[in-house]
């Protein structure tokens, strides 16, 4: 099947088994390799991207399903050389080790920021809390970090809520 | 110093060894076992190969070529029997992924399955002694009379512990692509932590001389001990491109990492501590108990710690093993001592209460003046000194130790202390450090950054032996044509390559262009000394009355690891192992399937590693030790210590929130509720 | 994965009349290309609703309309749910991870298979997946597994915490099909698993859903909790939504409990509501009603934790309630 789809500000157009998630084809076919493949079944958050402009996980995502959507990945969040303040901000705070999760961290922090409404652990649901790290940390958790930088990730993510 | 690599890698750039764009590649899916014992009747793989895409099947039907040496693991489709259930027993090479993925479900295979069994016991009546546990040690120890010391005790401690498998779970799966030249030459990309010896072996394996093999892997996802040796996706990768002629990728998925990339092995571990009035141990003793498969022995280390730990007329240590139809056990993250330390430092809470003693005071009355199994002197040793700061900081005198009394609400609240400790080694390593024409510096090492931060700390390591600006020295590392270093682990990484690099700088100062070192022989020099690295770890949890949850409000890690050479890393690394050992105190399990062999939990939506929302106030601080008897640093390793007594230190805390000693790793509500109601 | 035709649906009508035996809806697709992948599910065709016009939450006189595909994350976040229906915003808050519940759909979440291991694994016997092929999950691993309503032929849990909500709320679902359109009033969406555990629900083949109604909340204060040893990104060992209206006269004038994590289906603890209706609303009268429940149980080994811990949540969830 020929799909287009918005890659990062740019249309492209493939021809794609409908079995390919929209993960693998941004890595296997695309080359963005920024999109990390940690499980393939939506449990670890590495694969993180954004559908129009809202965090979903890629390996999950059929190809064909998310045709004619805008697809940012973290190869589309800095702009030219300006890095985004997330990714500064992972640079200064020593926000990860191996930097596998990251990609998905960043991602996921990103859509998380705009992101309305309370989460699970806001104590009154009609309220809109602030960023607080409690409230980073779980909407956070869908993001494994394996090598334990979730202390830095926190306060890497804190630094541009605020 | 923020990471040298930093902005690659928050930028997607970085190449992990799945992701290096090669022309021509096709991809490998592997067939697995679906019996934990017998012998493969048949492959029939007419199906699969009619399937779109696919290129070929190997299988034992027709084994590819492999040398006399390949054994184990890595001797891939050499046998027709089956050692566990998971094993690799064939695998599809098709155009895309999709296609050999399906392609390898239509895979056809033949057993006579035979009788298996994958339980470990402490009755089994296949343990043994095997002749050494790693990497080498003397499976046994003894010293002294422990029955005397037991009778002559004013408090005596038996217990058993146990701990479950473990699985190591880097967030990037193990992956290779491999690609043969005209020559004959092979180049692997692979998830190796260390190049050199990847390379060495898959050379061994394949029947090749080392020079014609090639192993890249200039960033890792994570291995923590399950990348240290080359896992069967390399070989597939290596034997699949030689049979399509063409380069092949192999990336195992998750599941499969469970089978066949290692796992912690589970362990029973039996300890007896005597105490006289005054709480001095007169014995200690520590039996562990643990599986291995019938591929390959590999007795884990378990027991070891307890050799080096407290000051006793009479210490006796064992390790039993027994070979199971289950997959090889392999290293994770301070692999021995993790459980190891988690028995020992339970049970001295256990007798720090049964005394009616302070636990830091017990441990304190119990600091040795040379290592007890050894006798040899600490080249240092600051166990103390990290208990009585972390005390400080978590405002210990104030503690009540009767337990079961703090109340939140429903939650009940308590605190518990471990102390920690991992061995200072290194390992023979090359560097070499050249003048380049702009001016800056060169240093090449095969050494791996495997998220530990090693090409910054060894930037910084060559820019002080350089006596030049950090921005002035370019790290080469991840690749086997470089200088030939050790692997990432043991905590040995740093402290190995960065004796190199020292010398190789060294010597480039006094050459002007280049320096070139081996540090086997000064390495074989070193005087005798016990070198470990030591810690306290002290946690405060929170455990509900009504649910069994438990919640870890605080944890504290107080270090003495030498000189610390990049604090921000050094920081990273603490609190990333005490964060793997908040899994392994609450949440991580893998089972195995008695019934059908091999592992039950194979994903992360099952075996739970700690998410954002569990890892709260966790922070890690360390006493600046200088020791001359290390290496050119004065380092110690800090990649695992880290985790070695944060499932201890958590466990006590929950005995003195609830007064419940939960014997058995992890600490879930099912146990807790089972034993208060 | 084996090989599928795509297409995608405009309508609700255009959907079922794609419909044909081998095809599956495919909502966010974070269930089913998850199973697909593991090859527990093979459609030959998938009809992609995800994008049909029902992403809507509507107010339809005292009741609320929720499309199929408004997804989880925009019914939390609706400022009307939150205020009138905490316990649902609640228990979709605690479910999945953000990423998942931005692509979720209310249908796909009610439609959610079992996590049981056995069942995602196609090695493996299941009579769910295979049937007649054999439940090892009662000789093996069952501790995420259910203590009520399972049969010896399946011991699964359903695993969504939405649907434990709108069981508790007593929403309706609403679907169409080639046999027309009808109403299927929660609980009554899902079935246990008797001997034939392969069937989640009662829906029949190629019935969509189109909607979820929520009829208007029950008077008093309401909660939804969830326990689970990791505190975020975890399925339920145990959940509860819980609503308890205290008369004036301290008696209890209405509740409404349902369970999650305990069976095949989102378990109403009707007999615990029975027995508190009318009554003191006291500890001791919590007790005996999450006793009065859990006769019903019959746990398996590993899974006998689940008494301990329902009857303990049950209690204090109602504590908290009353007070
Ligand atoms: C790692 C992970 C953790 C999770 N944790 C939780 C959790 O803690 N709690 C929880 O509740 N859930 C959890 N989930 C499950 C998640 O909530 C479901 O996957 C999701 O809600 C399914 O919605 P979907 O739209 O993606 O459904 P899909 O995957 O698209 O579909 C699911 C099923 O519904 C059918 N279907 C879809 N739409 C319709 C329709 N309109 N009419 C008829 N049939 C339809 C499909 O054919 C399929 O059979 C988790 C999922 C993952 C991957
Ligand atoms: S409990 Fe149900 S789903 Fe699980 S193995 Fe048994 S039959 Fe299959
Ligand atoms: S790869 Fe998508 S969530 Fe893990
Ligand atoms: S940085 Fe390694 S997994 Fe997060």
């Amino acid at each position: 099947m020929e799909i287009t789809l918005q890659v990062n500000g740019k249309a492209r157009t493939v021809d794609v088994d409908p079995r390919i998630s929209l993960l693998d084809l941004l890595r296997e076919r695309l080359g963005l390799i920024g999109a990390k493949k940690g499980c393939d079944h939506g449990q670890c958050g590495a694969c993180t991207v954004l559908l129009d402009g809202r965090r979903a996980l890629s390996c999950l995502a059929l190809a064909v399903a998310v045709e004619g959507r805008a697809v940012t990945t973290v190869e589309g969040l800095a702009s030219g050389d300006d890095l985004h303040p997330l990714q500064a901000a992972f640079i200064e705070h020593d926000a990860f080790q191996c930097g596998y999760c990251t990609p998905g961290q960043l991602c996921s922090a990103a859509g998380m920021l705009d992101e309305p409404g309370p989460s699970a652990v806001t104590e009154d649901l009609r309220t809109d809390p602030g960023l607080t790290p409690d409230e980073i940390r779980e909407r956070m958790s869908g993001n494994l970090c394996r090598c334990g930088a979730y202390v830095n990730i926190v306060s890497a993510i804190s630094e541009v809520a605020r | 110093m923020n990471r040298i690599e930093g902005r690659v890698k928050v930028t997607g750039l970085a190449t992990y060894a799945a992701e290096y764009p090669v022309e021509g590649l096709v991809h490998a899916f592997p067939v697995q076992s679906q019996i934990a014992k017998g012998r493969i009747r048949q492959v029939d793989a007419a199906q699969a190969l009619a399937m779109p895409g696919v290129l070929a099947v190997l299988s034992s039907e027709d084994p590819p070529e492999l040398a006399a040496a390949a054994s184990g693991e890595l001797a891939l489709f050499q046998s027709r029997e089956v050692a566990y259930r998971g094993q690799l027993v064939a695998a599809v090479v098709a155009d895309t992924l999709d296609n050999a993925r399906a392609a390898a479900a239509a895979v056809r295979v033949g057993y006579d399955p035979d009788d298996h069994d994958v339980s470990l016991r402490a009755d089994h009546p296949g343990l043994y002694k095997p002749d050494t546990v790693n990497p080498g040690l003397p499976t046994d120890t003894e010293k002294g009379d422990v029955e005397a010391g037991l009778a002559a005790a004013a408090t005596v401690v038996e217990v058993t512990y146990a701990t479950p498998v473990l699985h190591n779970n880097p967030m990037e799966p193990h992956a290779a692509i491999a690609c043969w030249d005209d020559e004959g030459r092979l180049l692997v990309y692979d998830t190796a932590q260390g190049t050199t010896w990847s390379r060495d072996i898959l050379a061994r394996v394949l029947g090749l001389p080392a020079d014609r093999v090639r192993v890249v892997s200039r960033h890792v996802g994570g291995g923590f001990g399950s990348k240290g040796t080359p896992r069967p996706q390399a070989v597939l990768a290596a034997l699949a491109a030689r049979a399509v002629g063409r380069p092949v990728k192999a990336v195992l998925t998750r599941q499969q990492m469970f089978d066949v990339t290692g796992y912690r092995t589970p362990t029973i571990q039996r300890l007896r501590l005597g105490a006289d009035a005054e709480g001095r141990l007169t014995a200690l003793e520590h039996v562990a108990y643990e599986q291995s498969s019938t591929l390959e022995e590999f007795a884990e280390q378990t027991a070891t710690p307890t050799r080096i730990m407290y000051a006793t007329p009479a210490l006796r240590t064992a390790h039993r093993l027994v070979r199971l139809d289950v997959a090889t056990p392999s290293w994770m993250r301070a692999p021995g001592e993790a459980p190891g330390m988690y028995a020992l430092e339970s049970a001295m809470d256990e007798l720090a209460y049964a005394a009616g003693m302070d636990p830091i005071e017990l441990r304190v009355v119990n600091e040795p003046d040379t290592e007890p199994h050894s006798g040899l002197p600490y080249s240092s040793r600051d166990l103390v000194g990290c208990l009585r700061e972390g005390a400080r900081r978590f405002e210990w005198e104030r503690r009540d130790p009767a337990p079961g009394v703090r109340r939140d609400g429903e939650w009940l609240v308590g605190t518990g202390v471990a102390a920690s400790t991992y061995p200072a080694r290194r390992r023979p390593s090359r560097a070499r450090a050249v003048r380049r024409e702009d001016g800056d510096y060169l240093v090449q090492v095969a050494a791996a950054d495997i998220g530990t931060g090693a090409r910054t700390a060894l930037t910084t390591i060559a820019a002080g032996a350089l006596g030049v600006d950090p921005d002035q020295v370019h790290v080469e590392l991840g690749d086997s044509d470089l200088p030939a270093a050790p692997v990432a682990g043991g905590s040995m990484g740093t402290a190995s390559w960065g004796s190199a690099v020292v010398r190789a700088c060294e010597e480039l100062k006094s050459d002007g262009r280049e320096g070139v070192a081996d540090t086997t022989e000064e390495i074989e020099g070193d005087a005798q000394f016990a070198r470990h690295a030591f810690g306290a770890q002290f946690a405060e949890v929170r455990v509900s009355s009504v649910t069994g949850e438990v919640r870890v409000s605080r944890l504290l890690g107080v270090f003495a690891a030498g000189h610390i050479i990049d604090p921000q890393l050094a920081r990273s690394q603490f609190i990333g192992g005490m964060t793997m050992g908040m899994g392994m105190a609450l949440m991580e399990e893998t089972l195995t399937d008695e019934e059908f062999g091999g592992f039950l939990r194979r994903d992360l939506a099952q075996y739970h590693v700690p998410a954002c929302a569990d890892v709260r106030d966790v922070e890690a601080v360390w006493l600046d030790e200088r020791d001359v008897e290390l290496n050119p640093m004065g380092s110690k390793g800090i990649g695992e210590i880290g985790i070695v007594g944060t499932a201890a230190a958590i466990g006590n805390a929950v005995f003195h929130a609830t007064g419940h000693r939960l014997r058995e790793l992890p600490i879930t509500p099912a146990k807790i509720l089972m034993s208060r109601f | 994965m084996k090989t599928f035709d795509y297409a995608r649906a405009d309508s609700a009508a255009e959907a079922v009349r794609d419909h044909a035996p081998g095809t599956m809806y495919l909502g966010g697709g974070t269930n089913l290309v998850d199973l697909m992948r593991l090859g527990v599910a093979e459609p030959d065709r998938l009809v992609d609703v995800s994008r049909l016009p029902l992403d809507r939450i509507e107010q339809a006189g005292d009741r609320v309309r929720i499309g199929a595909t408004v997804r989880n994350s925009d019914l939390a976040a609706d400022p009307g749910i939150r205020a009138r229906y905490p316990m649902l915003a609640r228990a979709v808050l605690t479910g999945a991870s953000g990423q998942v519940r931005n692509v979720a759909t209310v249908a796909g979440n009610l439609l959610q298979r079992t996590r049981c291991a056995y069942f995602q694994d196609v090695t493996r016997p299941c009579n769910k997946r295979r049937p007649g092929s054999g439940c090892p999950a009662i000789a093996g691993d069952h501790t995420n597994l259910a203590i009520m309503g399972a049969s010896e032929a399946c011991v699964a849990t359903h695993p969504s915490d939405m649907a434990v909500a709108l069981t508790a709320l007593g929403a309706e679902v609403h679907v169409t099909g080639t046999g027309g359109d009808r109403v299927i009033p929660m609980p009554g969406l899902h079935r246990l698993p008797g001997d034939e555990p392969e069937r989640d629900t009662v829906l029949e083949p190629g019935e969509l859903i189109v909607a979820v109604e929520l009829p208007p909340p029950p008077p008093g204060a309401m909660v939804y909790r969830k326990v689970r040893e990791r505190a975020s990104f975890a399925f339920a060992l145990v959940s509860i939504a819980a609503a308890l209206d205290v008369g004036a006269d301290g008696t209890v004038a209405g509740c409404r409990i349902a369970l999650g994590g305990l069976a095949h289906v989102p378990w109403r603890a009707e007999r615990a509501e029975q027995a508190l209706l009318g009554g003191p609303a006291t500890g001791e009268a919590f007790l005996r009603a999450a006793e009065a429940e859990l006769e019903q149980a019959s746990p398996l080994p590993r899974n006998a934790y689940k008494v301990p811990l329902t009857r303990n949540l049950i209690v204090s969830t109602l504590e908290g309630l009353a007070s």
